[in-house]
């Protein structure tokens, strides 16, 4: 038995000659909200996959609510909770008929199952709609439909993989309430997302790239991260033809839109903002602004990715 | 019969579409000019699939009109057709193609000389980088990756018009950040674009923005001017603990409504509402504030706000 909720040691995945995880290890402690992240492709789905005791390991080893994932997978099972990208609702049943299948899955009967979709209908928002068919609901409250069915059986680790992909930003925020209760009644929360404003709400971050685990710390750690650049941002008309004049004629290869501007990464500089400035003005852009600002997550996140892009894109072949 | 340049890319009048009575899309009016990069918001299931999916001319309307790059969506629906470019939610790619493969098979269907295929292919795979895994099969390509060979394949017949629903969901910030810059350099040379998004940051970057709601058109402006009419006085919180301090802020009489921005607060507070109160209140209940500053709304303040008050109407 360990204390940690998730202990992760060395975790490696090999699919055919293709590594989809290489030596992952990471802890996450009950009452944490631990954010994974990477590009598409770069295997958190594989990553979590094993540690709810789905897909066994090719080496390394891991302990999920005090259980080994590789040898007491049952036993994993039953303490955690699973939500995935493409979470397995019957679109043909009713919201209660779908509670009521889950908790049978999870052996859940009378009084507790009653009890239970009870708080699953109060928690997903879904009182009203108990009878309506799945498949007739909006994207976000099948997420949430889904979410209930994961944690009827009160897990204590709960594994949530792009959870909230496609919905609007009201669903997605009364998703992260129900993160954060469960936060508050002591689960470990794994959940992987694609969203910057979510990110910043966890309590620590895994950064995964090309199988592997490449950063990990504190939002506010992560962001100081690259200490020797900075960012520049600035606003200018034709922002796409700006990106590619700076990156294939001025080689600056990490310049990219972000907002309704562009941010470009270098090495620093005092007059950075100005030389930029003036080489898109020399090109005919007109130029509003440039400045230096406070890397976001999303620049890191970035810069994180493109370092190394050759690496991930030799994937699989 | 080419496709007429003297009219709006994109004109619908009352245009509506029913499942079983029920108004999926209800009566909206809506003109879009040649050139134009247009965003569809709106919550969850409030018809941006359904509007998007008449446009292209795949579904007919229960009523009203529309023209779409001048052609009669009633009688036309196949000239609209093959005159546009759409990018489905999704993915509409053959998996067991390659990425070759794939372009080839849409370049057949618009009936493209060999030639022509040939030349913006190259242009294509080269914009997308994926040049060096055109022998790849689809399936093996990351998510970010597919997208970009469905926008390639969507604009292979160079459409004066693309529609895209929702075309970067569980796409990956850089990716996604690749994507919009293929999009921007289509409007740059002068493509009409209308994208349905549920980010607002892509929200953002479009011309005008339309906001759907139960099928109807709430608004229809620019970025600014919908933050603008919001009408929103809104605060940033930057506070310790944080969910401790939303509920002591929702608590606060005068605010309107709070919702969490990454790490940060939005209050958003009605006019009898003040920064002296709810910074009383945070402190008086033992929040430590580390930052409070008044700022301006931005889209996804105003979609909130557009969307509560809405919701607070039919109640």
């Amino acid at each position: 038995m360990t204390a940690n909720a998730i202990d992760a040691r060395g975790l490696t995945k090999r699919f055919d000659g293709f590594t989809a995880a290489s030596g992952v290890s990471f802890a996450v402690e009950r009452g944490e909200v631990f954010g994974l992240l990477g590009p598409n492709g770069a295997g958190k789905s594989t990553t979590i996959r094993m540690l709810c005791g789905i897909l066994l390991p090719t080496s390394g080893s891991a302990t999920v609510a005090g259980h080994d994932i590789v040898h007491e997978p049952e036993a994993v099972r039953a303490r955690i909770g699973y939500m995935s990208q493409r979470f397995s609702l019957y679109l043909d049943l009713t919201v209660m008929e779908n509670l009521g299948f889950y908790g049978g899955v999870y052996g859940l009967s009378g009084d507790r199952l009653a009890r239970r979709a009870d708080w699953a209908l109060e928690m997903a928002e879904l009182q009203e709609q108990r009878n309506q068919l799945a498949g007739n609901l909006s994207a976000g409250w099948r997420q949430r439909l889904a979410l209930g069915c994961a944690l009827l059986h009160e897990p204590e680790v709960v594994f949530l993989d792009e959870p909230t992909a496609g919905a609007d930003p009201m669903s997605r925020r009364q998703f992260w309430d129900a993160i954060y209760a469960l936060r508050e009644a002591k689960a470990a929360v794994l959940v992987s997302t694609h969203y910057m404003d979510e990110v910043q709400r966890c309590d620590r971050l895994g950064f995964i790239f090309a199988g592997r685990l490449v950063a990990l710390g504190s939002p506010p750690e992560l962001r100081h991260l690259r200490r020797r650049e900075q960012i520049i941002e600035l606003y200018c008309d034709l922002p796409a033809a700006a990106a590619e004049a700076l990156r294939r004629k001025h080689g600056l290869p990490f310049a990219r839109l972000s907002g309704r501007g562009l941010h470009v990464t270098m090495p620093e500089s005092e007059d950075a903002a100005d030389r930029i400035q003036a080489m898109l003005e020399a090109d005919g852009f007109r130029v509003g602004r440039a400045r230096e600002v406070v890397p976001s997550l999303e620049d890191v996140f970035v810069d994180l990715t493109r370092e190394d892009v050759d690496a991930a894109e030799r994937g699989p072949t | 019969m080419s496709e007429r340049a003297d009219r709006p890319a994109i004109e619908v009048s009352g245009l509506t579409k029913s499942f079983d009575g029920r108004p999926a899309v209800d009566g909206v009016d809506l003109k879009i000019a040649r050139g134009e990069l247009f965003g569809l918001v709106g919550p969850d299931g409030a018809g941006k699939t359904t509007m998007l999916r008449m446009l292209c001319g795949v579904l007919r309307p229960t009523s009203g009109r529309a023209e779409v790059l001048g052609f009669d969506l009633a009688r036309q629906a196949e000239e609209v057709q093959r005159s546009i470019g759409y990018v489905p939610q999704r993915f509409s790619l053959y998996l067991e193609l390659t990425v070759d493969e794939n372009l080839l098979f849409r370049a057949h269907a618009h009936g493209l000389p060999q030639k022509v295929f040939e030349e913006r292919r190259e242009a294509l795979l080269s914009l997308t980088r994926l040049g060096r895994f055109r022998h790849r099969l689809t399936s093996a390509l990351s998510g970010g990756m597919r997208q970009k060979l469905t926008l390639a394949a969507a604009v292979l017949h160079q459409p004066a018009a693309l529609l895209l629903d929702e075309p970067t969901t569980g796409v990956d910030p850089a990716s996604r950040g690749e994507f919009w810059e293929m999009l921007l350099g289509l409007v740059e040379k002068g493509t009409t674009i209308v994208v349905a998004t549920a980010y607002m940051e892509e929200a953002e970057r479009c011309r005008r923005v339309g906001l759907l709601y139960q099928g109807r058109l709430l608004k229809c402006a620019s970025p600014g001017q919908i933050q603008r009419e919001a009408g929103l006085s809104l605060l940033e919180v930057s506070c310790e603990p944080l969910r401790h301090g939303r509920r002591v802020a929702e608590a606060t009489p005068g605010v309107r409504w709070v919702e969490v921005f990454g790490d940060r607060l939005h209050v958003a507070l009605n006019p009898q509402g003040t920064v002296e109160a709810v910074r009383g209140a945070l402190q008086q209940s033992g929040v430590e504030i580390a930052d409070l500053v008044s700022i301006e709304p931005g889209m996804e303040d105003a979609f909130f706000e557009l969307v509560r008050s809405q919701r607070r109407a039919e109640t």
